[in-house]
C-alpha cells in the first residue's frame, strides 16, 4: 500500500469550493449552534472570493451545506436579481454544480440577506441568514467579553433599558431591523436585519434558519420549531411594519412587505419585497398556472 | 408615661464575621467583622485606604474576601453570601441591596435618562410592564426629591447633587432590605450635602431601611448613624453608639480624628 492509495487524487479546487476541514469545522458549529438555539458560537471564518461584509459567512455556511442535489435560491433584500444575490448564486452553482431556482417552493436552501421570503417554509428547507453584527448586546456594552458573559448569565436588562429609553424618548420603539428578540427562552439574538414584518416568521417556524457573520465569526440558529419573541413591554404591543394596506403598482400582490419607491411629484408607490412572489403574482394576473404557496400573512396580518 | 426599654430581640440583619482581604502583600481588610439590626444605621469612618470602602464592596458582594463569612438574615437567603454563584449573586444584589457610590460614574448609565437608569433595577428584577416601570421610577425620583420635570435627562447633564439623587432612587427603587452608601457626599459642596444628607435622614425614618454608610467626614456620621465603627489600616479600632465614639472616644486613633474634626 502506497500513501498515494490512501489519498484523494489532486483537484485544483474542493467541492463546494471550502477545503475539507473548513466545512467540518462550519458542521460542527452548525451542531452546536442548533444545540443551543440562540447561542452565538465563533467558528474559524475563512476567506473566500468576496469582500467581508457582503454575505461572506452566508456563504460558506451555503458551500458546506450544498451538494449536487441542492436546489439553490439566493435572494438580497427580497430580490433574485440584485447583482449581489445573482453573483452569489452564480458562484455558489460554480462551484457544487447544483441546480438554481428563484422559486421559494422548489428551494432546499436559501440564502438570504435582510429578508426572508414571503411564502411559507417548510421542515425540509433551510433558511442561511448573512448577519453584519451577531451580537445584539453591542449598543448597550461595547466590550465583547463582558457581553458574553451578559449571555452567560441571561442578563439582558439592559436590552430592555435600551427599549425604555426609546419610548421615553419618541413615544414607540425605534428599532427597525434586527429586532432583539429572545430565543427558545433562553438567549437574546440580532435575528440579522430582517424588517420588524419578518421576526414572527421565525416563531415556531417548521424550517431551519442558520445566521452566520463571516466578519465577526460567529453563526448561531434557529432550530424548527422554537420560540422566538421579540422584546416587548407586556403594555405595548410588538408592531410590525405598516405596509398591510399597499398595493404592488407592478404585481397588484396586497398585504405584503413592500419596497417604497418614491416619485418625483411628491408621492410613493409600492413594489412588493419579494421579487418572485411579484412575479408569480403577474404570471397569475395573466392567466398562468403558477403555485403561489400559502404565505405567512394575509391581508397584512399574520396567521398563527 | 414612657415604656421601660426593651432589650433588643430582634436578629440582626446583617451579620459580618472575620472578613479579611489582600491585595498583593497588602492586608486591606484583617478580621473585620459587623453587626448591623434592622432599621440601623451603621457608620464606618476612617481615614484614606484603612479599607472601608473595600469592606463595603465586599458587603455588596463586588469583592470577594480571602475570608470571612456575610448572612443576611432575610426570607429566601441563606448560608454564607459569600459563597453564592455569580447569577444568585447578581439577583440579591439587584433586589436585596441597594448602593450608592461616591462616584457617580460608577453606579449610573450616564447617557441614559435618569428614570431610565432606576427602570434598570426594575428590568434586572423581572418588571416587564411598562407603565409600571415609569411609575415606579417616578415615586423612586419623588423619594429621593429630585426634581420630576428632569427625570427623563441624562445624568451626565445634571449637577452632582442630582446626580447622587438619581443613585439615591436607583438604588432604592426595589425597597431593598440594606442599603450601602459609599462616601455619598463627598465632592458635593456643603449646602447640597446638607440637602442630600437631609433626604437620606428622611427616607432613613420614613422607610426604617437599614443602612451602612461609610465616611471620612465625620459631621455626615454624626448626622446619620445610631452606631459608628472606627477603622484604620484594615482592622476595626473602635466601635459604639455614635454619640459615645464622639463624645468619648477611647481610642487614641478616634480621639485624634474628633479632635482634628473640631
Amino acid at each position: 500500500m502506497s500513501l498515494k492509495s490512501l489519498t484523494k487524487a489532486w483537484e485544483p479546487m474542493s467541492y463546494g469550493f471550502l477545503d475539507a476541514s473548513a466545512k467540518r469545522e462550519i458542521r460542527r458549529k452548525m451542531l452546536k449552534a442548533i444545540a443551543v438555539p440562540g447561542c452565538q458560537i465563533p467558528y474559524a471564518s475563512r476567506e473566500v472570493p468576496m469582500a467581508r461584509g457582503w454575505g461572506t459567512g452566508g456563504l460558506q455556511i451555503s458551500c458546506t451545506l450544498l451538494n449536487p442535489k441542492t436546489t439553490i435560491k439566493v435572494i438580497d433584500q427580497g430580490a433574485d436579481d440584485s447583482v449581489n444575490a445573482a453573483s452569489i448564486r452564480r458562484f455558489l452553482a460554480g462551484v457544487s454544480g447544483a441546480p438554481t431556482t428563484t422559486d421559494t417552493l422548489k428551494a432546499d436552501l436559501i440564502q438570504s440577506r435582510h429578508r426572508i421570503p414571503e411564502e411559507i417554509l417548510r421542515e425540509d428547507q433551510v433558511l442561511v441568514l448573512q448577519v453584519p453584527n451577531p451580537e445584539p448586546l453591542r449598543p448597550v456594552q461595547p466590550n465583547m467579553s463582558i457581553a458574553r458573559q451578559m449571555h452567560a448569565d441571561a442578563d439582558y436588562g439592559r436590552m430592555w433599558l435600551q427599549l425604555y429609553e426609546q419610548i421615553v424618548r419618541s413615544g414607540r420603539v425605534m428599532q427597525g431591523a434586527s429586532y432583539p428578540s429572545l430565543v427558545n427562552g433562553r438567549f437574546v439574538m440580532t435575528p440579522s436585519p430582517i424588517p420588524r414584518w419578518d421576526v414572527p416568521k421565525m416563531h415556531m417556524a417548521k424550517h431551519l434558519t442558520i445566521l452566520s457573520a463571516g466578519r465577526e465569526k460567529r453563526l448561531h440558529a434557529v432550530p424548527p420549531f422554537t420560540k422566538v419573541e421579540p422584546l416587548v413591554f407586556d403594555d405595548v404591543p410588538y408592531k410590525v411594519e405598516d405596509h398591510g394596506a399597499h398595493v404592488c403598482t407592478r404585481s397588484g400582490a396586497k398585504g405584503y412587505f413592500m419596497n417604497e419607491i418614491p416619485q418625483d411629484d411628491g408621492p410613493s408607490t409600492f413594489e412588493v419585497s419579494d421579487s418572485e412572489l411579484g412575479v408569480k403574482s403577474i404570471h397569475r394576473a395573466d392567466g398562468e398556472a403558477v403555485q403561489i404557496g400559502e404565505t405567512w400573512y394575509k391581508n397584512g396580518e399574520m396567521t398563527e | 408615661m414612657m415604656d421601660a426599654p426593651q432589650i433588643v430581640k430582634t436578629q440582626p440583619l446583617l451579620m459580618a464575621r472575620n472578613v479579611s482581604k489582600s491585595f498583593g502583600n497588602i492586608a486591606a481588610l484583617q478580621d473585620v467583622s459587623a453587626t448591623v439590626y434592622p432599621g440601623e444605621v451603621l457608620g464606618i469612618v476612617g481615614e484614606s485606604g484603612s479599607g472601608k470602602s473595600t469592606f463595603l464592596r465586599c458587603l455588596n458582594l463586588e469583592e470577594h474576601p480571602d475570608q470571612g463569612s456575610y448572612t443576611l438574615d432575610l426570607p429566601n437567603v441563606q448560608g454564607n453570601l459569600f459563597d453564592l454563584d455569580r447569577y444568585a449573586r447578581r439577583m440579591l444584589c439587584a433586589t436585596r441591596i441597594g448602593i450608592v457610590y461616591q462616584n457617580p460614574h460608577l453606579g449610573l448609565l450616564m447617557k441614559h435618562s435618569s428614570s431610565g437608569n432606576v427602570a434598570e433595577r426594575l428590568l434586572v428584577a423581572g418588571e416587564r410592564r411598562f407603565n409600571v416601570l415609569r411609575e415606579k421610577a417616578r415615586d423612586a425620583l419623588d423619594a429621593s426629591e429630585f426634581p420630576l420635570d428632569r427625570m427623563d435627562a441624562p445624568p451626565i447633564e445634571l449637577s452632582g447633587g442630582m446626580q447622587q439623587r438619581v443613585q439615591l432612587a436607583k438604588a432604592i427603587a426595589l425597597e431593598p432590605a440594606l442599603l450601602l452608601l459609599d462616601e455619598p457626599t463627598t465632592g458635593l459642596d456643603v449646602s447640597v450635602q446638607a440637602l442630600v444628607l437631609d433626604t437620606l435622614k428622611k427616607l432613613q425614618q420614613e422607610r426604617k431601611i437599614t443602612m451602612v454608610i461609610v465616611s471620612h467626614d465625620l459631621g455626615v456620621i454624626r448626622t446619620l448613624s445610631d452606631r459608628v465603627m472606627v477603622m484604620r489600616r484594615g482592622r476595626v479600632v473602635e466601635e459604639g453608639l455614635a454619640d459615645q465614639v464622639f463624645q468619648d472616644p477611647q481610642h487614641a486613633y478616634t480621639q485624634q480624628l474628633v479632635h482634628a474634626k473640631l
